[in-house]
């Protein structure tokens, strides 16, 4: 069977979107359990620590260059500095480090 | 629009921008992938700009690519983006209990990990005008860097590539360190969830999971233990912890 490109992106949308709308639809009221609501606020940080590590490793070409990043990050992210600060130097740092001679 | 939505607006384009950055660069190679999966530039910006999901777009390009059915690919869809909707839980508790339904269902469209960090980071309730700010300018970096890596292809050099993409988890960084450094459960959870993520993809033992499967194993894992042995019962409404 032929299939259409323009199906497939209809499914993926819609899946997509109805995953991410439903909670904040369905969801009206504040949740009043200590242990779901505790959940919950511990959500973010979990997810967003595994997602960051080890995956920078894997975003530039030389592992070392993504684990300087994350080092130089935690060190700018905890003096307090901006989002946009954090991630420029993440950036910069990735980049001058791949530039280094021996790679 | 208010004056208190206006200036939430604008800090959600400041916000934004560096977002729109990263996303620019990431989406730039997921139109190369896009294009080897047999679609045009305009069917990659639509692509792009209706999911919003690196790694969705990604398993449903090769998808595409592989003339799988549509079932399969609303499935698979389905489990590389599930952590969505433990986000968006998480994010309906972020909004006053009052906030109307065009609101929750137009803040869905962009639930991003990203624009989900940053609305999470503001104090208090979050403003929608605060994500919108955000999404007007995430969304057409996003977008756009598809189209572009369609017709472009491996014009940006690789080295630049890699390190704008670093950029996005330096947001992320941004995000969790601070709290983390006021709060010891958080700062817990953040160590612990670098060490064990890092443990899960590197042993073999759990080389046949895909990385969509482990975020969520690993976020309901270390957010379950962490509620239980620590309960928030002192997080006031300003979303921080006493």
């Amino acid at each position: 069977m032929e299939h259409n490109i323009w199906i497939y992106l209809l499914v993926m949308a819609a899946v997509s979107y109805l995953i991410r709308m439903a909670p904040l639809a369905l969801i009206r009221r504040e949740i009043t359990n200590k242990y779901l609501r505790s959940f919950l606020f511990y959500v973010p940080y979990a997810t967003l620590a595994v997602m960051t590590f080890p995956a920078i490793m894997e975003a530039t070409q030389e592992p070392v260059a993504g684990l300087s990043a994350l080092i130089a990050g935690i060190i700018l992210a905890w003096k307090g500095h901006s989002l946009f600060q954090v991630a420029v130097l993440c950036c910069a740092v990735a980049f001058l480090v791949e530039l280094l001679p021996f790679f | 629009m208010t004056t208190e939505n206006k200036i939430c607006f604008q800090h959600g384009v400041r916000d934004g921008s560096p977002i729109a950055l990263g996303y620019f660069a990431v989406a730039f190679t997921l139109g190369i992938a896009a294009k080897k999966a047999g679609l045009s530039a305009i069917q990659a910006l639509i692509a792009s700009a209706l999911n919003n999901a690196s790694a969705g777009e990604y398993a449903g390009f090769a998808l595409i690519a592989a003339g799988s059915t549509y079932l399969e690919t609303a499935i698979m869809t389905l489990v590389v983006n599930a952590r969505y909707l433990l986000m968006s839980c998480s994010l309906s508790q972020k909004l006053k209990p009052d906030t109307p339904l065009r609101h929750r269902m137009l803040i869905a469209y962009d639930v991003t990990d990203e624009i989900f960090g940053i609305c999470i980071a503001q104090p208090g309730y979050l403003n929608p005008w605060y994500a919108y700010g955000a999404i007007v300018v995430a969304i057409p970096g996003w977008a756009f860097g598809t189209f572009l890596g369609v017709i472009m292809g491996n014009i940006l050099p690789t080295r630049v590539v890699s390190a704008l993409s670093v950029g996005l988890y330096g947001m992320f960084l941004a995000i969790i360190i601070p709290p983390a450094r006021k709060n010891r459960v958080i700062a817990g959870v953040v160590a612990i969830g670098f060490a064990a993520s890092y443990l899960v993809n590197r042993l073999p033992l759990f080389a046949g999971l895909s990385t969509g499967i482990k975020t969520i194993a690993l976020t309901v894992a270390l957010a379950l233990l962490a509620a239980i042995l620590f309960p928030t019962d002192t997080v006031n409404s300003e979303g921080s912890v006493n």
